[in-house]
Parts: structure tokens; C-alpha cells; sequence
């Protein structure tokens, strides 16, 4: 009830104005009063995500510490500073993740990233309605299955006892075993995160697409430009704002290529080619129990994510785009 | 329905057959394995024996033995009740927390709304890492516990963000009146806005379902108790490692045959194929992207 009665300079300048609800002025305590029931439902979600966040975030002291467990706990462990950090750079386990996730990552931008793209322009291009969307149903679908099923699903298929492998003997043929082989791993693993999310990757393409004003592709038409001249002109700038968005987050994501596929499948490929940051937590921290070091490796990690998060949200606003978070 | 503009050049041969064969192809890619452990899961043991492998030609008739013999399995039914257990529990308590949090964070201006907004949008950039959550869960005495499964993943901030933006997009007059009528926010949120917002809230307890239906690292670094194992944990330890549970409280299961195995499989898979199509179409209206965007 509280109406915007003052013009800000900005409006009287002629500048345009967000048309958002302005912002009262209020004693907190009246907001307080007015505004306790949004609080009461905002204080589960809180519980929560401090609980279960920020406050385990808290526990990262421990990379800084000679953490011992059960006789000092958090609060009664030596702090040993940046010891952790120097280890993990003279540990080569750690140096061959760091190089894996770095090799994994430039192999998916090239291999993985058009993939959405051209199935987007591909599902665009269908002229029946009904052909499009059964389509888009199957192609989302596996998005929804889990990493062990995904896996499970191409072991039945690509494994030493899968289908191609059953179907070369039975035909004379030596089998494959894509599923063990160190050497074809990359090729496995894009394969596989284009085999679940590849599909679903393309609603964002696809609804960029649709917001392409139709009347660019016949004014150019009228101008004489073919299907390839409208899809290089028109299409590809119209793509290129989510292009540049999702490359960039992409970039500054470099060092996620997701925890699960690589842990299902380490065992059976060996630690050599699989052994990626979040498996090397896993195993150096809870598996040998060396929490601390664990730890350590864990925070550069999330230092180092957050430092390329932000450089790649700084190179999109330097390009023009909007970035991730250039809202207020 | 998107017809060809009258501008539009005809589609040449080529490019006709280029993208037939590519539609076929995608479909292939996608349904073919799915077919061929539905039908390995449909066939009898000396089949698949004969096969040696997995049954994909149709003839050999189908039976049921593979699906009886699994829910003869105690391990794997009481895995299919853990589930079902941890994804109703967890996604009610998902999507009501959630639910309320975006609401309260629709309101740009409130008290508190700054610092709650931020401690929730930071989630997407600043993570805990997972030892210090592993740490802190066992010492919050949750080993063995459900909630260990369920509480680190209750909130999501993408989906807190996705209904938040939804919720803004609702015409401030409606809230006006329904305030000058004397309703609560409580009373707004329940009888103006979730009636509005069906279909993103339908897409969120997806995303939430799915998620809860599928995880099963939590699981494994939290349940000691292989009894209480849900379905994608004993997935995993059957058919990915092919071996058999460790320590089954008093059971020698052998490692499962093929069929029963494939008939895990699609037992995994069945509730997203069931649930899916009913929130696929809210996709398409953007309900997501406008989000994403905002």
C-alpha cells in the first residue's frame, strides 16, 4: 500500500526505469510487522540450506589443519597452513585428475557443445507438428535416467558381454570391450553425456530459436538469400547470445565434469584415464580416510571453480552479453 | 503446427533423406537399448542362455519369470519400498520447503529478503565440498538414518529460482485485491498462487522426484546398513559391478541372471517413463526457460 509517490532523477532525466515495484522506505520494524508471515515461510528453507550448506562449508577450516578425527576434532586440531596445498602439487595422482578434468573438459567443449545445437536447429527444422514433438520426447527422456542406469544401459550394449561385443563373436569376430579401455575412455564418457543430455540441452537452443522474428527470414528470402546464407545471417547471431552464455559457463565450470560417471565406471577403466578432481576427493579424503588432505584438494577446487566463474562472467559482460548474474 | 512459409524454398531430395535418416537414427540411438532390455527382461532364462546375451528379436515369446523371480528377491523388494519411501518423503518435504522459500523471495523489498535471496542464489557459485557435508552429517549422528539421504539434497537452488521467477510473474493486482479483501500471506499463497503456478510446480516435484528416485551416492556414503539400500544403490552394486551385496544382512544372494538383472533395470526406469509425459508438456511453455532467463 505504500504507492511510489517520489520521481527518482533518473525517470525525470528521461532515463527508462525498470518497472519494478519501488522500494519502500520503511522503518525495519514496520517491515517486520508487515512482512513476519514471508519470514515464517522462508525459515524451513533456511534451516536447510544453512544446516546443510553453509555451515558444513564452515568444516573446510579443516584442509588448513592436521585434522585429527577422533582425538581433536575440528576445533581441537593443529593448524598446519598451506601444507595440504604443497602435497597436492607434488602428489601425481592429484596433477593426473587436474590434467584429466582439464583434458575431459576441452575434448567435451568441441565434441559435446554443438551436439545440443545442431539437434536444436535439427527439431526446429521439422515442419510436422506431431514428428517434432515425439521426437522431443525421446530425445529428452534420458535426461531423466540416473548415471547407473545410463552406465548400466551402455555396458549392455558397448561391454565385453554386451551386444556388439555378443553379436562380432557369434559372427566370427574378436568382441570390444569399450567399457575397459583406458585408451577410448574420452570417447566413452562425451558419448555417454550426449547419449543423456544432449536432448534436454536443446530447449535452450530451441527456445532461442523461437523468439528469432520470422519476418528476418522472409525479408532475407525476398532479398534472394538461400537456406544456408538465412542459417548463417539470421540464425547463428540469433543463437549467439546463448552460444557465448553457455560456453562461457562451460569455461569457468572447467573444472565439473560430474562425480558419478567417472566414479561408476573407475573400477572397471582403471584410475589412470578415469581419475577426475571430485573422484580424487573421494578417494584420497574418505576412502583413505585422509579427510584433511581430501579436503585441501576439495577447496582448491571450489576456489579455483568460483575465481573462473567469475573471470567468465566478466569476459561475457566485456563481449556485450549479459553473463550470469548482470541483474542487479 | 509450423507450416512452410510461402517464401520458403521446397526442401531438396538430399536434404530430405539427410534428415529422415538422422530422425531415425536419434531414435534408434535412444529407444533401441531401452527395447532390448525390456525384451530381455521379458524372456525366459533358456533364451537369454541361448542368445548368450541380450534378447533383441522378438520370437521366443514373452513370460514373466525374470519380473516373479525379482519380487521373490528380498533385497531387491525391500530396495523398490526404500525408494518408493525416500522419494515420496523427500519430495514433499522438497517442494513444500521450496514452495514457501520462493514465495517469501518474491517479494523484493520485505524484511530480510536481501540476505535470504543471497544466501540462497550463492549456492549456485560456492559449494561445501564433499567432505566437510560428509563430515558434518555423521557427526550430526545421521548414519544410517534416511534423513542422511534426503536433508543434504532437500533444497535446490535452481528449482527455488524457478519457481521464484514464476511467482514474480504473477500480476501484482491480484495480490493487491486479495490483500484488501484481508487475506493472509499464507491464504494468498495457498488459494491465488499455487492454483496459477500448477504446471511449474509440476515441473519442479519432477525435478525433485527424479532426483531423489536416482540418487544413490548419498546412500552409499551414508548407509552402512546394506538392508536399507534403496533401489539405485542395489542397481548398481547388480548390474554395474556385477557382484553381490556386501555383508546382506543374512542373505547369500547370488549375483542376479541377465534377465532378472534387465528387469532391475527397467523397474529403475519405469516411474520416470510413467510420470514423464505428464510434465513434458509444461516444457515446451517455456516454464523452465523463462526462468532461466529471468
Amino acid at each position: 500500500m505504500t504507492a511510489p509517490t517520489t520521481v527518482s532523477p533518473a525517470a525525470e532525466a528521461g532515463e527508462p526505469t525498470a518497472p519494478r515495484p519501488a522500494k519502500p522506505k520503511t522503518h525495519w520494524r514496520t517491515r517486520l510487522g508487515r512482512d513476519w508471515p514471508l519470514l515464517i515461510m522462508a525459515a524451513p528453507m533456511m534451516v536447510l540450506v544453512w544446516g546443510f550448506w553453509w555451515i558444513p562449508s564452515l568444516g573446510n577450516i579443516i584442509a588448513f589443519q592436521d585434522y585429527k578425527p577422533y582425538s581433536g576434532g575440528i576445533f581441537g586440531s593443529r593448524i598446519v597452513g598451506f601444507t595440504h596445498f604443497q602435497h597436492l602439487f607434488a602428489d601425481p595422482d592429484f596433477l593426473r585428475a587436474l590434467t584429466n578434468t582439464l583434458g575431459i573438459t576441452a575434448f567435451q567443449v568441441v565434441f559435446y557443445f554443438p551436439v545440443p545445437i545442431m539437434l536444436a536447429l535439427l527439431l526446429h527444422s521439422i515442419t510436422s507438428g506431431r514428428l517434432r514433438s515425439t521426437l522431443q520426447s525421446v530425445v529428452y527422456l534420458p535426461y531423466f535416467f540416473s548415471w547407473v542406469l545410463v552406465i548400466a544401459i551402455f555396458q549392455q550394449m558397448l561391454g565385453g558381454a554386451g551386444l556388439i561385443s555378443q553379436t562380432l563373436r557369434q559372427n566370427g569376430f574378436d568382441g570390444i570391450d569399450w567399457m575397459t579401455d583406458p585408451d577410448t575412455f574420452i570417447l566413452l564418457v562425451t558419448s555417454q553425456a550426449v547419449w543423456k543430455d544432449a536432448g534436454f540441452g536443446a530447449i535452450i537452443f530451441l527456445a532461442a530459436l523461437a523468439a528469432i522474428d520470422p519476418n528476418l527470414y522472409e525479408a532475407a528470402a525476398v532479398d534472394g538469400a538461400g537456406r544456408w546464407r538465412r542459417l548463417w545471417h539470421i540464425t547463428l547471431p540469433g543463437l549467439r547470445p546463448v552460444i557465448v552464455l553457455l560456453l562461457i559457463l562451460r569455461l569457468g565450470d572447467a573444472l565439473n565434469v560430474g562425480f558419478e560417471q567417472f566414479f561408476l565406471q573407475r573400477s572397471a577403466v582403471g584410475s589412470q584415464a578415469s581419475e577426475v578432481f571430485d573422484t580424487f576427493v573421494y578417494y584420497s579424503g574418505i576412502r583413505v580416510g585422509d579427510f584433511d588432505y581430501g579436503a585441501a584438494a576439495g577447496l582448491f577446487k571450489g576456489v579455483v571453480g568460483l575465481i573462473l566463474i567469475l573471470a567468465a562472467n566478466r569476459v561475457a559482460h566485456m563481449l556485450g552479453e549479459r553473463g550470469v548474474y548482470s541483474r542487479s | 503446427m509450423t507450416r512452410r512459409a510461402a517464401w520458403e524454398e521446397k526442401p531438396t531430395v538430399t536434404g530430405r533423406a539427410a534428415k529422415g535418416v538422422s530422425i531415425v537414427l536419434i531414435m534408434l540411438v535412444i529407444l533401441f537399448p531401452l527395447y532390448a532390455i525390456a525384451l530381455t527382461s521379458l524372456s525366459s532364462a533358456e533364451t537369454v542362455h541361448r542368445v548368450g546375451g541380450l534378447v533383441v528379436w522378438p520370437g521366443d515369446g514373452i513370460t514373466f519369470e525374470a519380473y516373479e523371480q525379482m519380487f521373490r528377491n528380498p533385497v531387491v523388494l525391500r530396495a523398490l519400498m526404500v525408494s518408493l519411501l525416500i522419494t515420496a518423503g523427500g519430495t514433499l518435504l522438497s517442494v513444500v520447503v521450496s514452495v514457501l522459500g520462493a514465495y517469501s523471495l518474491s517479494r523484493p523489498g520485505s524484511f530480510g529478503h536481501k540476505t535470504i535471496l543471497f544466501s540462497v542464489l550463492l549456492m549456485f557459485v560456492v559449494f561445501p565440498g564433499l567432505i566437510p557435508v560428509y563430515l558434518w552429517v555423521s557427526a550430526l549422528g545421521l548414519r544410517d538414518n534416511y534423513l542422511a539421504i534426503i536433508l543434504p539434497m532437500a533444497v535446490s537452488a535452481f528449482n527455488v529460482v524457478v519457481l521464484r521467477a514464476f511467482f514474480m510473474n504473477i500480476p501484482q493486482e491480484l495480490f493487491d485485491s486479495a490483500r484488501i479483501d484481508g487475506a493472509g500471506e499464507f491464504r494468498i499463497l495457498w488459494q491465488i498462487v499455487t492454483p496459477l503456478s500448477k504446471a511449474v510446480i509440476a515441473v519442479v516435484t519432477l525435478f525433485y522426484a527424479v532426483a531423489y528416485w536416482n540418487n544413490w551416492f548419498n546412500a552409499f556414503l551414508y548407509l552402512d546398513d546394506t538392508g536399507k539400500w534403496p533401489l539405485a544403490l542395489v542397481l548398481r552394486t547388480y548390474v554395474v559391478e556385477s557382484a553381490p551385496l556386501p555383508q546382506a544382512a543374512g542373505l547369500t544372494e547370488a549375483p542376479p541372471t541377465l534377465a532378472v538383472k534387465m528387469a532391475i533395470v527397467m523397474i529403475a526406469i519405469v516411474p520416470a517413463v510413467i510420470i514423464y509425459p505428464f510434465v513434458q508438456k509444461h516444457f515446451k511453455k517455456g516454464v523452465i526457460i523463462g526462468a532461466v532467463k529471468g
